[in-house]
């Protein structure tokens, strides 16, 4: 049970920590329709979240959604690290989210066949959204990359500054594996030549070169995040943390 | 960015069969921009299943200096209304 709780927890925690990433935008969008787009998309992954987070609950049948999302300290968290990283300019943060949201459509359409009921359906659920993040980023992406001289080096910087933490996305640890071997969570390891293909094929719309796999961040399954994290969450938990089960 | 985006009017179509009418604008630099800004900004509330986008500067109007050539017309043919026939029971949408 332990296991299961983890697993949805990964998946959960990717959804409210990006989620979070794009509220931050809210008032500082580049121009009014973008800031609603930005926040849309932060409130999809809130929705998103609050589904794998409900169902932990169910699991664990002692801490509340609320809890598992304001409650845990930075080492409980077991988000990737990608979505952990900073807004940065918008390109930044449109690279960012392009390389997730092509993992997140790969990750929830296998997901979709898991043997766990509720997984599969918040995954069905949640694909549709990861679907159209992917639009919104990938069609920013090929416009920066494609647009100016000067937009197309600021997001060949933002895609080199990154890439490091994307070899952290397709780990597969003991939990993985348990849960893969019960027919329920999925191999992330698989997910790596389908999200090369689709990668390569909008770095290349977009004019931009694809950065060699190098040195790879990793330590999210285990709760070793970034330095931004630790801020995210000082942030987002500020409110629970100071008046314990404020309600609206 | 002001400079480098165009007007673009939404038109929504609330369900199947029904017109598109006018929701508003957006601005967009390219088509897909625009339809993806309409979406966000027009049907996050189920308003509706279609969307369509159009420049603003493609919209040919009456100008109101035209408006009496235009429109007195009509205005003494009252036989032009459907208003003589009797509506049949139970349609909708005419």
């Amino acid at each position: 049970m332990d296991n299961l709780i983890n697993y949805t927890l990964r998946i959960a925690d990717n959804a409210l920590i990006l989620g979070q990433r794009m509220s931050q935008w809210c008032s500082n969008g580049p121009t009014l329709e973008e800031d609603i787009a930005m926040v849309n998309i932060s409130l999809d992954l809130f929705g998103q979240a609050n589904g794998f987070y409900e169902y932990a609950s169910s699991i664990d049948g002692n801490k509340s959604a609320d809890d598992f999302a304001f409650l845990r300290s930075e080492r409980e968290y077991f988000n990737n690290l990608i979505v952990e990283q900073g807004n940065g300019h918008f390109g930044d943060t449109i690279v960012r989210n392009f390389l997730f949201d092509t993992y997140s459509v790969l990750f929830y359409t296998k997901l979709q066949n898991s043997s766990d009921d509720t997984l599969a359906a918040l995954s069905s659920k949640s694909l549709k959204e990861a679907k159209y993040h992917l639009r919104h980023s990938s069609n920013w992406l090929i416009r920066l990359g494609d647009g100016t001289d000067e937009s197309n080096k600021k997001v060949q910087k933002s895609l080199n500054d990154i890439w490091m933490f994307t070899g952290n996305l397709f780990e597969m640890d003991e939990l993985d594996t348990d849960m893969l071997n019960k027919g329920i969570g999925i191999d992330n390891s698989l997910l790596k030549s389908e999200w090369d293909k689709k990668v390569n094929d909008t770095l290349s719309s977009a004019k931009l070169n694809r950065p060699e796999d190098g040195y790879m961040q990793t330590g999210s399954k285990e709760g070793i995040h970034t330095e931004h994290l630790g801020h995210l969450l000082s942030e987002m938990q500020f409110l629970q943390r100071a008046h314990p089960n404020a309600k609206w | 960015m002001s400079e480098n985006t165009d007007v673009w009017e939404v038109f929504i179509q609330s369900k199947n069969g029904l017109p598109h009418k006018h929701a508003g604008n957006v601005h967009a630099t390219d088509k897909e921009m625009a339809l993806q800004n309409a979406r966000d900004l027009y049907t996050r509330r189920k308003e509706g299943s279609s969307i369509w986008v159009v420049k603003a500067t493609d919209i040919i109007a009456s100008q109101s200096e035209e408006s009496e050539e235009f429109f007195d017309p009509s205005d003494d043919k009252m036989y032009r209304h459907p208003t003589f026939y009797t509506m049949p029971e139970g349609s909708k949408n005419i």
